[in-house]
This record gives C-alpha cells, structure tokens and sequence, in this order.
C-alpha cells in the first residue's frame, strides 16, 4: 500500500508586510546602502567631533597638550644645540660674532633660525661670507670667511680699515697698528679703493717716497710724497699719466728735485710747482730783480 | 484606440529604459504560482555592434540573476480574483527574486493567462505615393487596418503584423525599400477583457514596480517551447497551466491565432477532491504523486493511503487504487484536450502545413498525457520544456516555467507590434495646430 507520506497542512503563505517589502527595496538602493553604511557612521563621527571640540576650555587644553608635547620634543637632548664652534676667524671677529649671534646656547634646533643668524652674522663689516650649520652633537657650526683689509682710509670717522673692494672692514686707532697697509685719505675715496691700489702699484718704483693717496673733489687722486711733494693726477687715465710721471723721474729724477707739486692733470702740459725757496734761487740765478727779493 | 497605443508606447519606452539600466523583472501571475525572475542585461548580444538579426533570438542577451516563485494567491483562471492576496504573493515573489539577486528591480514586464483572449486578423493597405515602402508607409499600413468592433470593455494586448504584401507580392517580413504601388498588411490583434489588465497593472503597482510590458502567456509560452523550425512551419503550443490551458499558433515565427480554455491542473485536482474526498492539498499531492492518464494492471493493485485525521476510524482508513486516481484525472484531461482540439478546429489549425503540437505548462508533466493527446489532438505531439536560458536555476527550468521563460525572450526581443512605429504624420490632428495658432494670435 502506498501512502501519502505527509498530509500538508495548509499553512498560511508566508508573505512580506508592504513597509517590510519597502524597506527591503530602498536597502537595495545602492544610493541608500552608501548613505547608511558610509555617509551616517561618518556624520556621526563628524557631529561626535564638533560637539567634543565645540567646548572653549576643552580645545584650550588639547592646544596646552600639544604645545607641551612639542616642547618636550623640542627640548629632548638629541635635537639640543649646546656649542657654537666658529671656523676661520680671528679672535676679535670670533669674539663679534659671538657677541651678535642672537641665541643663547643651550637652544633647540628647532627654535634656531639659520638663515636670520647668517644674515645677522654677515651684516659684521669684517664678515665676507659665513655658513651655518648645525652639525651632529648638537654644534652650531659657523664657518666664516674674513674680509682682508687691504688699505687704510682717513675718513670722516678716523681711520677705517677697507678690503680689496673698498668695503669696510673694521677701525683703527692709530696708523701705527697696521703700518703694513697703505694709506688713502679724502671723501669719497672708499669709493675707488681699486683705483687706488692699481695706482700704488704702479707707483712702485718710488714706493719709498710714496705716503698715500688724498681724493680730491670725489674725482681725482693726489700722490702724496715725503717731502711735502705731491703728484695731481687726472680724472682718467690716472695710471698712465703716473706711469709717465714715473718715466720721467727716472729719466731726470725729477721728484728729486726741489719741487712741490707735479701737475700732470692736462697730459698736453705738464706742469711742475717749485718749491718757494727753489723758486727764489732760480731767480737768483737767472738774475731776475723782484722786489721781495732784495729784502734781505 | 488611440489611448492604448500610447499606453503601449509608454511601457515600449520603459522597457528600453529599463534594458538601459540592465535589470528588467519579469513575472508571471498564473493561478498556480507565482514567478518572478530578475533579468541582467550584460550579455554580449547586448553589446553586438552590428544593427540586424543576432545569433539567437535574444535569449545571449540576458543571464538571469535571481528567480523565485511562490504559490498564487488569489489567482482563478489567470485572472486577478482577490486582489490583496496576489498583490502580497507577488510582493513575495519580487522580494525573493530580489534577495537572490542582490539587486533592485523597478521594471517589470508580466504575463497572465486569463482575460479570454480572443485573435482577429485584420487587415490594411495604403498606396504607396513615392513607389517605395518606407518606414512611415509601414505605419500608414498599419493604422489603416479596418478594426473590427471587439466591444468597448476590452484592450488590445497584442498587435502584431504578420505578413505584408507589395502590390501581388505576399509574405513579406519586413517590406521597406521594396518598391511597388501599394502596401498592404495582416495584422494578427489579441484582445482581453479590459478589467483583468487593469487589476494586474494596479496589483502591480501597488508594488512600486512599474510595467514595462504586457504580454499573453499563451504567447509566452509558445516562444519559449516552440523551437525555430516549428515556429517557422506552423505548430500550436499548448499552455496546461493551473487555471486555464493556454493555445498560441504559430508560423513564420508569428503568432497567428491565441486562445484559452478556461480548464487546468486545478481542475483535476478539484475532481480528485470531490471524487475521493479528500482535501484539496491532499488531492495535489495525490495528483503530482501518483497522477496519470493511462492505467494498467499494475494500477489497480497499487494502494493510496487516503488517511487523514478526523477521528472517523472509517473515514481516516481509507485506501484507494492509482486505477482509480487515473480514473477520476483521465476524463478531465480528456475534457480539456477535446476543448483545446475544438479551438484548434475553429481556428483553423488542419490548413496549416505543419501540424505539430507542443504540449507544455505544469499539467503537461502528467505522465502519459503525450499519449493521450496523441488520439485526440493528432500524430504529430510532443512535449516540450522552454528554451534554456543562461543563469536560469535547475529548479525553474521545468515546463510549468514555459511562460515565464519566454517572457524573458519577450522582453529581451519584442517583435513589431503595431506601437513599434510611430503615428503616421498625416494622422495628427489638425485640431492642436489651430490652436497653436490662435494662441499666438491671442497672446501676440
């Protein structure tokens, strides 16, 4: 016999409520799914961190924290700088740029503004260049390159040490403290220090007599000499016209001469200046009767 | 007329949208369940470049992604009886075919076999004016098909052409370019009953789905269970379902004839309930147990336990023979196909040249029953399941899913209906350009 294994029972069919059904749909709303799976976690977390960062004293104290924080990282040993070591210059300059550098050491490296100390350090005169760095154990490493004076100015402000280019390098008190270094003197003469030093080595031959170089009128060199002798070289072609002034004394020896001034600023006439004395005596020979003359 | 056509147009017009955005539903409201299948339009045919006939008739087009299907509620001969029930069947069966594909669907094209569906061959000509048939002739052809008067409580459901013919040339499939004087077309129109329609579209839209196609199950059925050849030569697809039987001719791959026998597997149940009294989800069970239409001697000694749960010692004892199941199923099945012959013979299926017969739909699993039909419908009988379609899982591709299947090929691969072409130019009325043209004269 067979049989009907399992009388069913009519169970009642199993059917979706109508906002189930919705429901299901809009979840399978691929819009919906994002907005609910992505964009509300992170709305929520974004309105969680404006409500927990919206209290004044609470950011007041996440600010204090991570000041501190920095601080302490700032301050560790590691990033410490504790020596300054300067290279290349001498011990008043070496003193100076201690003096200047606006840190106080120990100082973290992170508070150190190297590219305001270099500029610091190179506002010194007798500073051409200067690198700076901070180098492993925490040293400030200041390499300098010294300006080096090459001739002496009597300025307006007393004597002033000037390198090859005519830039100031420091100040002296006496003459005597650099007797090595040749001296020029009038306004404007720092201008044309080139000028000047190519002249004074032209003026080799008779680099014995030669006491300096004076600017006139902020346009010419006079050769200042010993025996209150004076050679008045021209605006331009300066070298030349000494370099002929120079021929001729060699020829003639004529700065040996008792002359006061060789004129030689109008290269077509050269003109020289006796002396008073020599000058009395050349009359004398020449016989000329001046009245001043039979004074005596 | 009118107002259908552009009701037609707008679901045309969804449908292509929803292909756009790749998922279409397809459902199939019967009186014995519910299918729901989700349609994935990714296939390559949907990326073929070249215009024209594809490889297949569609089908490489889609893959389907989710199918479920659930016991109707509600449903009585194919049509819509209690309308919250299969509202909420249906929501069932989207709601699974959803959650199997993990996707929302919002279109969904729906067959459904009630509605006594009635063909009318109509027919129409135009003179041509420049020679040539073109695309607008086509549709002058169209609308100038004499309709016949198919009462003012019905829809048209389908309208399709079938054949045209230039001047004297006859069984043409698509006539454009031919040249000639006059066009003339068939056009085969299946019409319902308009209530039916309206409480499936709003069953439907209850479930925030919207329509985007309508199609008869009889015709579903037979393009999914008809293979080409048998499309081509004329056969007639027989749809057993639960609540009515559904017939669709065919040849040269058009539907020429659909009707429907308000007979099915329900019926046979419900005699076997009242012939045993037994109660009606016993008699199913009954019926897909041990049902046939032939019995042996083997039969009469095979007892069926008929025990239930009364009390009645009697009543609860009962055993009854399979000859006797057999007996009660085989003169309902027998009622059926007489019924399906009658409509065949009405309709005029012994002139066709191929007479084939597809049997399909849930009844045509009945064991026995090709035999059966053989005597009384004809030699040529066969069996048939629907056309495999990709992704279909195993347990939906049985016959009783011949309608839902060849809906899926319905809305993968329409053919021309009548609202495929547009209104012909010279039926717009004349009436809205006068009054454009008075607007203007009162307003300027």
């Amino acid at each position: 016999m067979r049989a009907v294994k399992r009388t069913p029972t009519l169970k009642r069919d199993p059917a979706p409520s109508k906002w189930a059904y919705r429901a299901e749909r809009l979840w399978l709303r691929p819009g919906f799914r994002r907005l609910v799976r992505t964009g509300a976690p992170l709305g929520l977390a974004v309105a969680a961190g404006i409500w927990y960062f919206g209290d004044d004293a609470r950011q007041q104290a996440i600010a204090d924290w991570m000041v501190e924080a920095r601080a302490s990282i700032e301050t560790r040993p590691e990033f410490m700088v504790k020596v300054m070591a300067v290279d290349g210059a001498s011990d008043i300059l070496d003193g100076h740029i201690r003096e200047v550098m606006p840190v106080d050491l120990p100082v973290s490296s992170f508070d150190l503004d190297l590219e305001a100390m270099r500029a610091q350090v190179e506002s010194l005169d007798a500073v051409e260049r200067v690198d700076l760095r901070v180098r492993a154990g925490g040293v400030l490493q200041v390499t300098v390159e010294e300006r080096v004076p090459a001739i002496i100015w009597r300025g307006p402000d007393g004597l002033e040490l000037l390198d090859d280019m005519g830039h100031r390098v420091a100040q002296i008190a006496v003459r005597s403290e650099r007797p090595d270094l040749p001296i020029i003197a009038g306004e404007g003469a720092n201008a044309a220090v080139p000028e000047a030093l190519a002249l004074l080595e032209a003026a080799e031959p008779i680099g014995g007599r030669v006491q300096g170089l004076v600017r006139i009128s902020e346009l010419r060199w006079d050769l200042v000499m010993d025996r209150d002798q004076r050679i008045m070289l021209p605006q331009n072609g300066a070298g030349p016209a000494l370099d002929r002034v120079i021929a001729l004394n060699e020829a003639q020896d004529l700065l040996a001469r008792d002359i006061a001034r060789v004129d030689i600023r109008n290269g077509d006439r050269p003109t020289v200046r006796l002396t008073e004395g020599a000058l009395d005596d050349m009359r004398i020979l020449k016989g000329i009767e001046i009245k001043g003359n039979t004074d005596e | 007329m009118s107002d259908l056509y552009q009701t037609q147009r707008a679901m045309r017009n969804k449908r292509q949208a929803a292909i756009q955005r790749g998922v279409i539903a397809v459902l199939d409201v019967g009186s014995a369940k519910i299918a729901c299948f989700v349609l994935r339009f990714d296939g390559p045919e949907r990326f073929r470049d070249a215009e024209g006939i594809g490889s297949m008739a569609g089908q490489s087009a889609f893959r389907v992604i989710g199918a479920a299907t659930t016991r109707s509620r509600g449903v009585r001969f194919g049509e819509i009886e209690t309308m919250h029930e299969t509202e909420r069947a249906i929501r069932t069966a989207v709601q699974a075919a959803q959650k199997m594909a993990n996707v929302r669907v919002d279109h969904v094209i729906a067959c459904f076999s009630g509605a006594k569906p009635r063909s009318y061959g109509v027919t129409g000509s135009v003179e041509l004016q420049d020679g040539q048939v073109s695309e607008n002739c086509v549709a002058r052809a169209l609308a100038s098909c004499d309709l016949p008067d198919y009462g003012g409580e019905r829809e048209v459901l389908h309208a399709q052409p079938v054949n045209f013919a230039v001047d004297h040339r006859s069984g043409l499939g698509d006539p454009r370019g031919q040249a000639g004087n006059a066009l003339s077309t068939d056009l085969h129109m299946l019409t319902v009953d308009r209530t039916p329609i309206e409480n499936l579209l709003y069953c439907i839209k209850r479930c925030d789905l919207d329509v985007a196609g309508i199609a008869s199950s009889a015709y579903a059925a037979g393009i999914s269970s008809l293979v080409e050849d048998e499309q081509e030569l004329g056969a007639a697809c027989i749809d057993l379902g639960g609540g009515s039987t559904g017939i669709s001719i065919f040849i040269k791959k058009h539907m020429i004839y659909a009707d429907t026998v308000r007979m099915g597997g329900d019926h046979v149940t419900s005699d076997i309930s009242q012939g045993l009294q037994v109660p009606m989800p016993t008699a199913e069970r009954i019926k897909t147990f041990y049902g046939g239409v032939v019995a042996t001697g083997m039969d009469d000694r095979e007892m069926i336990d008929l025990s239930s749960d009364t009390g009645d010692w009697e009543h609860d004892r009962r055993t009854v023979s399979r000859a006797e199941v057999i007996g009660v199923m085989r003169p309902r099945m027998e009622e059926i196909l007489e019924e399906v012959r009658v409509r065949l013979d009405a309709a005029g299926f012994e002139h066709l040249p191929s007479q084939r017969i597809v049997l399909t739909g849930g009844a045509s699993q009945l064991p026995g029953l090709d035999g059966l039909a053989t005597k009384i419908l004809g030699q040529q009988v066969r069996l048939g399941r629907p056309l495999r379609v990709q992704g279909l899982p195993q347990s939906v591709t049985g016959p009783s899913f011949a309608a839902a299947v060849g809906t899926c090929l319905f809305a993968a691969h329409p053919q021309d209906e009548w609202w495929d072409f547009d209104v012909p130019v010279d039926s717009y009325p004349a009436r809205s350009l006068k009054r454009a043209v008075k607007w203007f004269k009162d307003n300027w």
